[in-house]
């Protein structure tokens, strides 16, 4: 059974249910457990951050939900987790249908090193979305709006992406991204590689976002995470610690060890 | 939370005194004029990098002046147009001084066509070849299938030339010719196919890796971005990886058919000398790099034009090849810029 994208745009979830569900969720790499017993459900139209010091598995955990973690051989996924209620391990998945509802921005900007305009289609043209040239014109379009970048870049669509700030390739990526319709938006720490500035403007984007989709966002900065996520789950040498509302996490944390990361004292 | 933070680097701060003693203490005196060792060292190994390097360019240049001043003196009796568009190769000057026409003829177009055949069959075999095992290697081989495939393909590079002379001579040739004899089709028993074919398998693994250090140096988080947007393994070779690599794979295909050109062996051995102007590669055809070889091996007089023909046909060959290797040098290195 194939995901398809109009399958799961009529899909109703009822206000309460999570989006994404994951259950008992163990990662391996060869010998080395990377993540253990992870369960945590992710709500829908809500931005969930997840956080931690560096090798606690957030990453780890991001690219199991859109199976990034298959291209690494020694990689070993066990578990379940289910998006829409579909367990995306069982065998009749399409891994290349789930990264269509499930798109991910990377750590680094990473545009291709072709036009703006062939970037953004180039999602849209692999899955044939657009029938004609003027459907994927309106696509592109709608997609570099909602990020933020049509503004700047509408009188330059066919001029190659790497010229742009790295700022901007992060929108570009995100427009690429947003260009299939994911349902869910995975995001690898986005800002990491980016200036205050460009950071608030994207911080800003995911706020918007939200509306349309659902995004889980690893970050290092707990201010970040303070400032777009509605949920937070802190991760810790491959155990979920703790997770709930973002406010809650920030000001009451119920484990010692959030209450230290969060204070500064380890990570 | 910034309060807190700078309150322990405060701590830090005031931690710092306390430090257990170091073990060792810095008793040496301060001593920046004199050293212990010494200069006549660094001299000499100086010297001997900037000698030996001066010996290869000293090398290359004579090589270059000799090719020069000889092929000037072939010109003197042969004109440039007639050695560059004449179509009759044949370089046999007469037994006595008193025979008709009997400086031969040098005109050098069916050697440079036949080179070109010879060169084309050879890439239409390598640059798949080389080119798809390359893209094996790099994105679908895992490590340890390319741990042994590698090294296998790079063993065909070791293989002396002259051993795939005589495959191509007594093995592709005449198994060619009993095929083509079968279907009806007349093949020479030394034939521009059996030489271009070896030459091509020859070829494979200067392409294959060239191509594979290319495709390994498109950065993953291209790959990454594809697949995440949903595109199979093939998609993504086809319309990120390839493309990001073209300039370079370009590179890679020019420096074969440089190597091809300039190959000189497998064509002595199963292109023929017999100089015709023919496209048909079921033909005997010979090259330049053939002729000089057998102009010059022998008894020869340094004085005939017979013999200085072949300087002038090692420029042509040595401009032809320099050019080549100079555009796909200058490929390479351009595309190696764009990601770093």
């Amino acid at each position: 059974m194939e995901i398809k994208t109009d399958a799961i745009n009529s899909l109703k979830l009822n206000k309460n249910t999570p989006i994404i569900q994951a259950k008992n969720v163990d990662v391996f790499y060869g010998y080395k457990q990377a993540l253990d017993n992870i369960s945590l459900d992710i709500p829908e139209n809500k931005v969930t951050s997840l956080i931690g010091p560096s090798g606690c598995g957030k990453s780890t955990f991001l690219r199991c939900i859109n199976r990034m973690n298959d291209l690494v051989s020694i990689c070993r996924v066990t578990g379940e987790i289910k998006i829409f209620n579909q367990d995306i391990y069982a065998q009749e998945v399409d891994v290349v249908a789930l990264r269509a509802n499930v798109g991910m921005v990377f750590q680094k900007p990473n545009p291709f090193p072709k036009s703006i305009y062939e970037n953004v289609a180039y999602g849209p043209k692999i899955h044939r979305l657009s029938s004609n040239k003027s459907d994927m014109d309106e696509l592109v379009e709608w997609s570099l709006r909602k990020a933020g970048l049509w503004e700047e870049v509408k009188d330059r669509l066919n001029e190659v992406a790497t010229g742009l700030s790295g700022g901007q390739q992060q929108r570009l990526c995100i427009a690429r991204a947003i260009a299939v319709k994911p349902r869910v938006i995975l995001m690898d720490e986005p800002c990491s590689a980016l200036d205050p500035i460009a950071t608030a403007i994207i911080e800003e984007l995911i706020d918007e976002l939200r509306n349309n989709f659902s995004i889980i966002i690893v970050t290092h900065s707990m201010q970040q995470a303070a400032r777009v996520s509605q949920r937070t789950a802190f991760f810790h040498m491959g155990n979920l610690v703790e997770s709930g509302k973002t406010k809650n996490i920030f000001t009451s944390p119920k484990d010692e060890r959030t209450q230290n990361y969060i204070t500064g004292r380890i990570g | 939370m910034i309060a807190q933070l700078l309150e322990s680097n405060e701590q830090f701060d005031v931690d710092s005194p306390n430090m257990p003693n170091e073990a060792v203490t810095l008793s040496k005196p301060f001593n920046i004029t004199t050293r212990n060792s010494s200069n006549i060292g660094e001299y000499a190994i100086k010297f001997i990098m900037v000698a030996c390097s001066m010996v290869a360019i000293a090398v290359t240049v004579g090589i270059v002046f000799s090719l020069f001043f000889e092929s000037i003196s072939f010109f003197q009796r042969v004109s440039i147009s007639e050695f560059l568009f004449g179509t009759k190769w044949s370089p046999q000057t007469a037994l006595r001084a008193d025979q008709v026409a009997a400086e031969g003829s040098f005109g050098a177009v069916p050697l440079i066509t036949g080179t070109l055949l010879i060169s084309f069959i050879a890439m239409c075999v390598a640059t798949p070849l080389g080119l798809f095992s390359a893209i094996y290697l790099s994105e679908y081989a895992s490590r340890r299938a390319r741990n042994v495939i590698k090294p296998l393909l790079e063993i065909l590079a070791g293989i002396p030339t002259v051993v795939y002379g005589f495959f191509a001579a007594l093995t592709v040739a005449p198994m060619l010719r009993s095929t083509g004899e079968n279907i009806g089709l007349n093949v020479s028993s030394e034939s521009a196919l059996a030489a271009g074919l070896v030459m091509g398998i020859m070829i494979i693994p200067l392409i294959s890796s060239l191509s594979d250090d290319v495709i390994n140096a498109v950065p993953q988080s291209l790959r990454d971005a594809s697949l995440g947007l949903g595109s199979t393994n093939s998609e993504t070779i086809r319309k990120v990886v390839l493309p990001a690599a073209i300039p370079g794979i370009s590179g890679s295909l020019l420096l074969g058919a440089s190597r091809a050109i300039g190959e000189t062996m497998i064509v002595v051995m199963a292109a023929g000398l017999a100089a015709n102007l023919t496209a048909n590669p079921l033909e005997a055809v010979t090259t330049i790099t053939a002729q000089i070889v057998a102009l010059l091996t022998g008894d020869q007089e340094f004085d005939s034009a017979k013999t200085l023909s072949a300087f002038a046909l090692g420029l042509l060959l040595f401009i032809v090849t320099l050019i080549l290797n100079m555009i796909s040098l200058k490929i390479v290195n351009k595309y190696r810029e764009q990601y770093d």
